[in-house]
């Protein structure tokens, strides 16, 4: 089974040579600890800033430099600030390779619900939907099942949706899925330790296994 | 073109209840800190506010919200506060949790002078719900109106007394979009410099969409989350 720097470890390994790539809050945020310093990587966070650099120094911190989850971090050389708008368009406009982010549900045909429970929990979108509605390459890294022990992929969300026909992959503590365009979780890799009949267990949506499936090696 | 006032309370001076307002920041980074305050002192009610997120419960727009001048919010993310969060499932506080790309480009369509804007942000979620549906080129949009506010509320780093502003880092985010989108626009600034002592082409927002700007006083720049690394 894979831990959270496991599965962020895992979703680094998606990340090419010159890609601008989001990443999200949580698990998402932690991908950046691993990508390797041989690759042209830039990080785009939605509230305006290319080049996202790692966090500052004790004492180095600077309030007007922070990144969408609100934390203070620093700027790498060749970085760029822009504002809200330009933020979203450059995301609209699919300039951005790869946003990885993390989800309360998926369906087995790339829907994802991940901003709201209704009577309970109200965050907002933030800029969730807007990502999810037009980047073409999604990885949504979440555990595989949630408090309650009740499974996160689904055959349909439960919970109010935050973009329909979007989520490529899915990475969890259990494995590695491909979401088919035909619908289904395509199971591609398991966690170390992991056997199928265990994800088979924890996966309600539709799963797909093809063959022997290997074990993840990070 | 001297669009300097004396401070925050002269330039929220015709703020009055019931009114549709802008403020800029994104989290507590680039907040119009001076006329928050003093828009809490004066005790204006019933307002509508248009900002990414609602502050924390002591801090940028929860201080609004503590005191009960909020009628509406429309926003993106109000995950970091507990008040707006107990007011909200209460129904006392009424609520429009919009995608943080589509509140700031009907900022922009304001700015631009278009009346509405197409994206891809929210189809197939209930935030598509009433809207028109358009699709081009094998894709479905939604319609978005331009916002439509009675004052935008920003806060720049540098401007001058004519009103043209530069942002610095992240606080930039909403506050240039803002600018542009308000009735009146009113700027409140860290450091304000006479006329030609900006650089031309490093204007971020040019002065005539800014009706008032003052030097704002003892900025707190809080730090909602923060996060450090170690010197090994």
């Amino acid at each position: 089974m894979l831990d959270k720097q496991g599965i962020a470890k895992r979703i680094a390994k998606e990340i090419k040579d010159g890609y601008y790539v989001n990443l999200g809050i949580g698990i998402p945020t932690l991908v950046a600890n691993y990508i390797p310093d041989t690759m042209d990587v830039v990080l785009q966070s939605e509230n305006g800033l290319l080049g996202m650099g790692p966090f500052p120094f004790e004492g180095e911190e600077d309030p007007d430099t922070i990144n969408a989850g609100k934390q203070t971090i620093t700027m790498l050389p060749g970085s760029a600030i822009f504002d809200s708008a330009m933020s979203f368009g450059m995301i609209r406009a699919k300039k951005v390779n790869l946003t990885i982010l993390g989800a309360m549900e998926v369906s087995e045909n790339g829907d994802i619900a991940n901003w709201k429970i209704p009577g309970k929990m109200v965050k907002g979108m933030g800029g969730a939907m807007d990502l999810v509605a037009s980047a073409e390459n999604i990885i949504v890294a979440m555990q595989h099942v949630n408090k309650a022990g009740e499974s996160k992929l689904l055959p349909q969300c439960t919970l109010p949706l935050t973009g329909v026909h979007c989520v490529k992959k899915i990475v969890t503590e259990l494995g590695v899925f491909d979401v088919l365009p035909e619908g289904g979780f395509r199971l591609i890799e398991r966690a170390p330790g992991v056997s199928v009949e265990e994800i088979k267990q924890a996966t309600a949506g539709k799963l797909i296994i093809e063959g022997d499936v290997p074990e993840i090696i990070l | 073109m001297n669009k300097v006032v004396s401070g925050a309370d002269e330039a929220i001076r015709d703020i009055t209840d019931g009114m549709t307002l802008m403020l800029g920041g994104f989290g507590l980074c680039g907040l119009p800190e001076n006329c928050i305050a003093a828009l809490v002192k004066k005790g204006v009610k019933q307002l509508t506010c248009i900002s990414n997120n609602a502050g924390v419960d002591d801090f940028g727009i929860g201080l609004m919200l503590k005191q009960r001048q909020v009628k509406k919010m429309i926003s993106s993310y109000v995950g970091e506060n507990a008040e707006f969060e107990r007011q909200l499932l209460s129904g006392e506080l009424e609520v429009e949790l919009i995608p943080q790309g589509t509140l700031a480009t009907r900022c922009m369509a304001a700015g631009y002078g278009m009346p509405a804007i197409f994206t891809p942000a929210g189809i197939g979620t209930e935030v598509a719900e009433g809207k028109e549906v358009r699709n081009f080129n094998g894709k479905d949009y939604l319609m978005e109106m331009a916002f439509n506010a009675d004052f935008a509320i920003v806060k720049a780093w540098k401007g001058d007394t004519m009103g043209n502003l530069v942002y610095r880092s992240t606080a930039r985010n909403f506050n240039p979009v803002m600018a542009m989108a308000g009735k009146v626009t009113i700027a409140e600034v860290e450091e304000l410099v006479q006329p030609g002592k900006l650089d031309p082409d490093h204007i971020h927002t040019p002065g005539i969409y800014v009706h008032r700007v003052f030097k704002g006083a003892n900025y707190e720049k809080r730090i909602e989350h923060a996060t450090v690394r170690s010197k090994q």
